[in-house]
């Protein structure tokens, strides 16, 4: 099949242009204050990829992605900072406790559709949020917990912006690529397929429900080791970064980037990880304007901005090339 | 084949299904038939796994399968079509066919991220595979067509394309003819009798009358969730209860 064997060129000339893209990125800002930025959004990168695995492909949604970003961030800054285990270690156990937790509550939780599955994952995230501010003894409660190590290798430590803006990309991009991969693998189809009939995907064969818990574990598991880079990058961990706001953020950023899109997921986290660092007066209200924005792209352009801007660009060119007046489309 | 043996289905106060009791034969093609809400549909389910039967039992090849679930009744070689077509609409041709092929593979998604070897290989397989169901249902044409864009005729093709591809060792087929104009149920007929001819047994829930007794070797006629006759097409045209049953008493 010519079409297939040049589909899968293109998607690893995709992956190449753009980790090639994101590996010089930093040459051309010097440095400086936005580097730091970008940071964050590879950061939220891989969490909103790891929250487009579950919602785009497999068509379950999670209101509570925060709680698996904010346990893999306490895992890390407790083991590290109380304990003094080794960064590395600790990112391992974080990762490997979350992925258990998540096909734990997975298998309970997943039996659920459509709103009752908003709902428990909702709470999921709350329970987990008020457990940080709770157990003050163990994660510091409302006043964080500091004094989080940098993660190093052999001798050279993570401490500045830009060597953790190579730290954190680096698992950004393995992330994608992961992603990619199994988006297009049977494992992706058999997912897509439960996204639009269960039933069906069920006849042939599929074992939804495991299926569908082994996908939030593993981004279960992507989102902790997001929160991981996060404890070491930023050093200081407190329940406010890990609250229901986190989990709208990231729901906002898969759908703004459009949903099964992976690369979509990171311009989604580019887009309102950077936005709020212009308009810096959005920042009591950003919750407000998430809303807006989700309510526009829904409304407006349902397939995410990967898809809808190509389409909107086609359907404009079409209207200058047949010269007829612009007539508003329902 | 399969024996369906006094199954009833009771819904709140509504009996579905009273005391059904059939065989299927291996190789051959039965039809099941009856008017509507008569329970085809129901007994379907409970045989396919979709809903529990509240007594009796089904046995496939001797096998006790009553209240087995549909992904593992695929494995044992048992698969369905439904009357209103349940595609993956956002998939192409191809790739709800591939889909169906999912028994036949074992990638997982460690495998599957890593893009190892011998997911690879088993992915071009699988593609292959496919490709070669879709020129089973003459549909290969439409290959990368989006599935949700497939005219309805199409659809029940690709779907039974994609049930194909499990390797069943019988299909049942819900009302394969609903929807479908003259020519296409003449497609239609020929496929299901290649399907049988390559040695896979068919049961067949259909009101179209005369592809039911072009095709079907044996009939079960059902009727307010009783059985009322069975027999070969002959038999059953020329059953006086069946003839009421579908005229009315005069």
């Amino acid at each position: 099949m010519k079409f297939l064997e040049g589909s899968m060129k293109q998607e690893l000339m995709k992956f190449f242009v753009f980790a090639v893209a994101v590996f010089t990125a930093p040459v051309f800002f010097k440095g400086g204050y936005i580097v730091n930025v970008l940071v964050f959004v590879g950061i939220y990168t891989i969490l909103a990829v790891a929250l487009n695995l579950l919602l785009g492909l497999a068509g379950q949604i999670s209101l509570g992605q925060a709680a698996f970003f904010g346990l893999g961030a306490y895992i890390s800054g407790v083991l590290t900072a109380t304990y003094a285990v080794n960064p590395w270690v600790a990112m391992v156990i974080a990762a490997i406790a979350v992925g258990i937790v998540a096909f734990i509550l997975g298998f309970p939780i997943l039996k659920l559709k459509g709103h009752y599955l908003a709902m428990a994952t909702l709470g999921m995230g709350i329970i987990v949020y008020i457990f940080f501010n709770e157990t003050v003894d163990l994660t510091g409660g409302p006043s964080g917990l500091p004094g989080i190590p940098n993660l190093a290798i052999s001798g050279i430590i993570f401490d500045s912006d830009i060597k953790n803006y190579y730290l954190v990309w680096s698992f950004a991009i393995v992330t994608i690529l992961l992603s990619v991969n199994l988006s297009a693998s049977r494992i992706g189809r058999a997912l897509r397929a439960i996204h639009d009939s269960e039933v069906a995907a069920r006849i042939l064969g599929v074992n939804v429900r495991l299926l569908k818990v082994q996908i939030f574990t593993i981004s279960g598991i992507f989102s902790a080791l997001a929160g991981s880079l996060y404890a070491h990058t930023v050093q200081f961990i407190s329940p406010a970064s890990f609250g229901f706001n986190v989990s709208i953020e990231l729901l906002t950023m898969v759908i703004i980037g459009g949903l099964g899109s992976i690369y979509g997921s990171f311009l989604g986290a580019a887009i309102l990880t950077l936005l709020p660092e212009l308009f810096r007066t959005f920042q009591d209200y950003d919750i407000v304007v998430y809303g807006i924005v989700l309510i526009v792209m829904t409304m407006f352009m349902p397939g995410g901005l990967v898809r809808g801007i190509p389409l909107l660009a086609r359907s404009l060119l079409a209207k200058v090339k047949s010269g007829l007046p612009s007539e508003r489309r329902v | 084949m399969l024996k369906i043996e006094s199954i009833t289905k009771i819904f709140g106060g509504l009996t579905a299904l009273q005391g059904v009791s059939f065989s299927i034969a291996a190789g051959e093609i039965t039809g099941i038939i009856g008017p509507n809400g008569a329970g085809k549909t129901t007994l379907f389910n409970i045989v396919t796994g979709i809903y529990d039967p509240t007594s009796g039992k089904v046995y496939y090849g001797g096998t006790d399968i009553t209240g087995f679930p549909p992904e593992k009744l695929a494995r044992l070689g048992m698969v369905r079509t439904f009357q209103g077509i349940e595609l993956f609409g956002q998939m192409t041709v191809l790739e709800n066919v591939m889909v169906g092929l999912h028994t036949k593979s074992r990638s997982g998604i460690i495998a599957s991220a890593l893009k190892l070897p011998a997911h690879l290989r088993e992915e071009r397989h699988i593609r292959e595979r496919a490709i070669s169901w879709l020129e089973f249902a003459g549909i290969a044409e439409l290959a990368h067509m989006k599935a949700a864009n497939l005219p309805f005729g199409k659809g029940r093709l690709l779907e039974i394309a994609r049930a194909m591809a499990v390797e069943p060792q019988i299909i049942l087929l819900d009302e394969p003819a609903a929807g479908l104009n003259s020519r296409e149920t003449a497609d239609l007929a020929t496929l299901i009798m290649k399907i049988k001819d390559s040695g896979i047994t068919v049961a067949v829930v259909e009101h179209d009358m005369e592809l039911v007794m072009e095709i079907c070797s044996r009939i079960v006629v059902i009727n307010l969730g009783h059985k009322l006759a069975e027999g070969t097409p002959r038999e059953i045209q020329e059953d006086e209860k069946v003839i009421t049953a579908y005229l009315g008493e005069g």
